[in-house]
């Protein structure tokens, strides 16, 4: 396979810096902020961080099971496919995930959509 | 694919193995099984010794088994198959041009094929110290010896990681008489092959077997005197003694040899379906390995790649598809096994079972109607069942009811349903265990007009203790009345079928002081809850067990997680507590300076007598908090199931009508009862006089001042369903007021169920239920009051101050900024 059609992941970190049951959020120059969750059950998800509701950030939610419950109004959001669970209805945008060697991994092309030139993450201070 | 091989009565081709382990031997043997003439046959082997079963390392390491015991294949059998066995001389070089290996000792040999089986290498967490002597791994027999010398003189041992080895490690040493702790960076032990519950189970049970166990542990340094270790110091900087440490934090495939050959590598060796590498002369086979991108860690994998490689190489090719894993410990006591994907999600069913008597804890995943993953704690019996019908991803809907009861259960056709189940079992026998009720006495009682399970539970006490009955009981009333069950109260929330009352009276009586411990004793049927019990258990645990449970900050809404209110933008609203309703200038300025530090676009005063400042970014409360301390200002819990505020008038000190001074009463009221959370926010207000300026007679404790004292209003609500307080009584010291005001909250925190507000709990209750529990007894109010003292000593602290010195700042900081490169950068 040529090198130029790999997927580019991009390196976020150990997965130990986000604790089961919580979520950390990624800031995106030019797009939409990501939410990344750990599950109780050990399951890493990465979503836009808007509830398809009223744009609540998800990421401040409970995590339970596989899904959160947003902060907002409390509908919950599958973490799985970010659909909205129930009688609610609504899909939140999935981010491609991968963990390798206790590291997670973003799908670069599913962040800033279009042939944007590389980017890197920068750690916060 | 075999272009490769050219088979015409050929002479004997070389082959030659690098790593004579699990992996490398079982691949010879199932060569040799197929054609046992084909090759002659090298073994070059790093360890000096002949091929042994690596997993039972463990039990020799627990004494036992010796090491005899755990040979595989004796030196006899590399004789009878004229095998060279090249023992402790590593192989340093592969020379691909030539065909050739060459060893540590200058040993070379030529290959027709080559098999790589080089197996993992512990890794080794590269803090201070990891190179003093008394740090060891955990992988092969010199790694057990050295735990032997040092257990020999005792003393403590050290198991850095919580995972399967790292246990192993921990209870061999246990047995051989050392004092040990395991430190795991994860908050759950085994936390990839465990959820939380079953993890849960496991720690408690190495507990009680002595281990101290300390999770979401990060070791920042081994500390060592003259050259040997002496201690483990912890990210908090508290140490732990060590005379040995084990180092059992995970292994990376061992690549080294095969990239410098420069064979394709990822994680590991990268091979396809037939274990052949990116030379065609070359396979790799084991832990080594990178299969369709998964490497392996468990020898049930090797097995079946060992088989592909022989089919492969005799010319029969079967091609390796994958392993699906499965997971024990070998820790004799302890019953545990895992296997698939157990991490649940929405389109994915869990049937949960625990028993909490006899310490089981059982969970199935099913997905479209077939089992993906399995935990079972406490009895494993069916673990392979399982995992047969996952591995052949069977269709489970005809046996689903009566599934997780076991192989013996389900397979029996029409037993499938679980009541016929029942019916079938003879009146006496035993239903519930806790309290002795057999089916005959159950069933007696259903016809006796207990027609649903609370009925019988008040009636002849079956489920009513630990309640792992209750599927049972159920099971007996749809057998005796078909559809005529009526559903009894309403259970806290779909994960249990206990009521709020219930758990709150359990957490009591078995002395449960975790979520999770909560959750196994009384049978959740979900394996971390959901939005609505885990907040409610959080409450009741911190209510019950004030000195000594630790909040779960997972467990909390939004708002009592950040201590500010969420807004519809994401921004926080942060309101200081101004008491009574008072401020001051050193207040106000403070208050000033942070809208204009911070940019917040608004101030309003609230309906509570304060400030709040709008649209705070999560990132910069800690600071905006820190500025409010500076000034002397606390949290004012506007988000919380709290104390929020108590509304004062001005009262005898300036108004001309002014009975008592209710401003002063106000202030002492709240600094006595900040911080404490509720089951849900709680507010008061002190009226100087019946004009009632501070609204007194709509808050859930109410005090209106008169000329002979005060009069104690409670269950007032403005909200949403306005309720005016009811009288309680009427006292005429302040002294009074203050006590029968803090035995009335800690009446209502010990009682409500969490989100009830006094309104609707004092109607549930009745007025004169709280007025008997709080005067009958007339010391019980004294014991109310200082319970809640009791609780105020540790909970009434000011949140804020602890975030402002960095605590959790994970939760206001990002991960990272992802920002597109500059084209010129
Ligand atoms: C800020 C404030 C409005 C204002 O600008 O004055 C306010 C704002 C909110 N109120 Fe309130 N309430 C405020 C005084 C009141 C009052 C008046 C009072 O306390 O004297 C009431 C009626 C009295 C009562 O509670 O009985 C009141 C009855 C409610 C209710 C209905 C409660 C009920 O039992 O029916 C809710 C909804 C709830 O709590 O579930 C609510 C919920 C809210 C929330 C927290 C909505 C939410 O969940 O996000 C609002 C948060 C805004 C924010 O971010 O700060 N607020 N709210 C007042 C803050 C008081 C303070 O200093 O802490
Ligand atoms: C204590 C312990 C308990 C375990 N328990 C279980 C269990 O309960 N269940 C389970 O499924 N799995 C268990 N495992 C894992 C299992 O042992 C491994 O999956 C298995 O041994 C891997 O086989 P392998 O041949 O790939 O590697 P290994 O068995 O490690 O064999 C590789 C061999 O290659 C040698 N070698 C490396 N480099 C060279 C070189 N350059 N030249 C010559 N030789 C070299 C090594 O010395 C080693 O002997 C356990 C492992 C340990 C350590
Ligand atoms: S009255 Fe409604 S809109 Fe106004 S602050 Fe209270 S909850 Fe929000
Ligand atoms: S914004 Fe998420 S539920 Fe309303």
């Amino acid at each position: 396979m040529p090198a130029s059609d790999k997927p580019v992941w991009l390196d976020i970190g150990p997965i130990t810096q986000i604790e089961p049951g919580m979520a950390a959020t990624l800031p995106v120059e030019g797009g939409e902020e990501i939410a990344v969750f750990h599950t109780m059950g050990g399951n890493f998800y990465a979503l836009i961080n808007k509830c398809p509701h009223k744009q609540g950030p998800l990421s401040q939610g409970i995590v339970h099971g596989d899904s959160v419950s947003c902060p907002l109004h409390n509908w919950r959001i599958s973490l799985k496919n970010g659909k909205a669970l129930g009688d609610d209805e609504g899909c939140t945008p999935t981010i491609p995930l991968k963990i390798d060697a206790g590291r997670i991994y973003l799908l670069r092309e599913a962040i800033l959509p279009g042939k944007s030139s590389p980017f890197s993450a920068s750690l916060a201070a | 694919m075999n272009a490769q091989s050219k088979i015409a009565s050929p002479p004997r081709k070389k082959l030659v193995v690098i790593g004579n382990g699990m992996a490398g031997c079982r691949a010879v043997e199932e060569i040799l099984e197929r054609e046992a003439e084909r090759f002659d046959i090298v073994i070059f082997g790093a360890e000096p010794r002949v091929n042994y079963n690596r997993i039972m390392l463990s039990p020799v390491l627990a004494g036992e088994k010796t090491f005899d015991e755990i040979v595989i294949n004796p030196a006899q059998w590399y004789d009878e198959h004229d095998i060279t066995l090249v023992s402790g001389d590593p192989v340093r070089t592969i020379d691909r041009e030539r065909n050739a290996v060459i060893a540590a000792s200058g040993r070379t040999e030529q290959y027709d094929k080559l098999l790589i089986a080089t197996g993992s290498d512990p890794f080794i967490i590269p803090v201070d110290g990891h190179d003093l002597t008394g740090v060891v791994t955990f992988r092969d027999l010199d790694d057990v010896d050295r735990m032997l010398t040092a257990a020999e003189k005792g003393g403590d041992a050290v198991v850095i990681g919580g995972g399967l080895l790292g246990l192993e490690a921990a209870h061999g040493l246990t047995l051989r008489g050392m004092n040990v702790t395991v430190i795991h960076l994860m908050p759950t032990l085994m936390e990839r092959q465990l959820d939380e519950a079953a993890g849960y189970l496991l720690r408690q049970e190495l507990e009680n077997r002595g281990q101290t166990i300390l999770t979401s542990a990060n070791t920042k340094a081994i500390l060592g005197v003259d050259g040997r270790v002496v201690a483990v110091e912890l990210e908090d900087g508290s140490r732990i003694k060590a005379d040995i440490v084990v180092m059992a934090v995970g292994i990376r495939p061992a690549t080294a040899l095969a990239k410098s050959a420069g064979l394709d590598c990822e994680r590991g060796i990268l091979v396809n379906d037939h274990m052949v590498t990116s030379d065609p002369d070359i396979l790799a086979v084991g832990e080594c390995v990178q299969h369709r991108g998964l490497c392996y860690g468990l020898v049930a994998p090797l097995w079946e790649m060992c088989r592909s490689l022989a089919d492969h190489v005799t010319d029969q090719p079967s091609g390796y598809q994958g392993s699906v894993t499965s997971t024990k410990l070998k820790v004799s006591g302890i019953d545990l096994f895992s296997a698939g994907d157990f991490s649940g999600g929405e389109d994915c069913e869990d049937i949960v079972m625990r028993d909490a008597a006899r310490g089981v804890y059982k969970r199935v995943v099913l997905k479209d109607d077939r089992i993906i993953g399995a935990v079972l704690y406490g009895d494993t019996a069916d673990g392979n069942w399982y995992f047969d019908l996952l591995r052949n991803e069977q269709n489970v809907s005809d046996i689903r009811e009566a599934l997780i009861f076991g192989q013996a259960f389900a397979s029996g056709g029409a037993l499938a349903d679980p009541n016929f189940a029942v019916a079938a079992l003879s009146d006496d026998a035993e239903i519930c265990g806790c309290n002795g009720v057999s089916k005959g006495k159950v069933v007696q009682c259903i016809s006796g007009g207990a027609h649903s399970v609370d009925a019988v539970r008040s009636q002849c006490k079956a489920s009513a203790s630990c309640g792992s009955c209750t599927g049972l009981v159920e099971s007996l009333l749809a057998i005796s009345l078909g559809d005529e069950v009526e559903s009894g109260p309403k259970t806290m929330c779909s994960c249990t079928s206990f009521t709020h009352d219930d758990v709150r009276r359990l957490i009591i009586e078995k002395e449960l002081k975790l979520i999770p411990e909560v959750m196994q004793e009384l049978h959740w049927t979900t394996p971390d809850g959901c939005s609505s019990c885990r907040p409610a258990l959080n409450y009741y645990l911190l209510c019950a067990w004030p000195a000594e449970y630790k909040d779960d900050e997972k467990s909390r809404f939004v708002n009592e997680r950040l201590h500010a209110n969420i807004q519809k933008d994401g921004t926080y609203s942060v309101v200081p507590r101004m008491w009574g309703g008072l401020t001051n200038p050193r207040e106000l300025r403070a208050i000033a300076d942070v809208v204009e530090k911070y940019d917040a676009p608004m101030v309003k005063v609230t309906g509570g007598q304060r400030l709040d400042i709008f649209g705070i970014k999560k990132e910069d409360l800690p600071a905006v908090w820190g500025d409010l301390n500076a000034a002397g200002m606390v949290s004012g819990h506007a988000y919380g199931k709290a104390l929020r505020t108590v509304k004062t008038c001005v009262g005898t000190e300036w108004c001309r009508f002014g009975t008592q001074d209710s401003t002063g009463f106000g202030v002492k009221l709240e600094q006595a009862t900040w911080g404490s959370y509720m089951p849900h926010k709680f507010k008061m207000a002190v009226s100087g006089c019946p004009r009632n300026c501070a609204e007194a007679t709509i808050k859930d404790f109410g005090v209106v001042c008169v000329d002979s004292g005060y009069e104690l209003h409670i269950g007032g609500n403005g909200g949403i369903k306005v309720r005016a307080t009811d009288l309680l009584c009427k006292v005429e010291t302040e002294d009074e007021a203050m006590q029968i005001c803090l035995g009335f909250v800690q009446l209502y925190r010990e009682d409500a169920h969490y989100l009830e507000r006094t309104a609707p709990w004092l109607e549930r209750k009745g007025l004169d239920w709280i007025k008997a529990q709080l005067f009958d007894d007339p010391e019980r109010i004294g014991r109310l009051a200082a319970r809640f003292r009791t609780s105020q000593k540790y909970w009434q602290v000011d949140p804020w101050e602890r975030r402002a010195d960095g605590h959790q700042r994970k939760l206001h900081s990002h991960l990272a900024t992802i920002r597109p490169e500059l084209e010129d950068a």
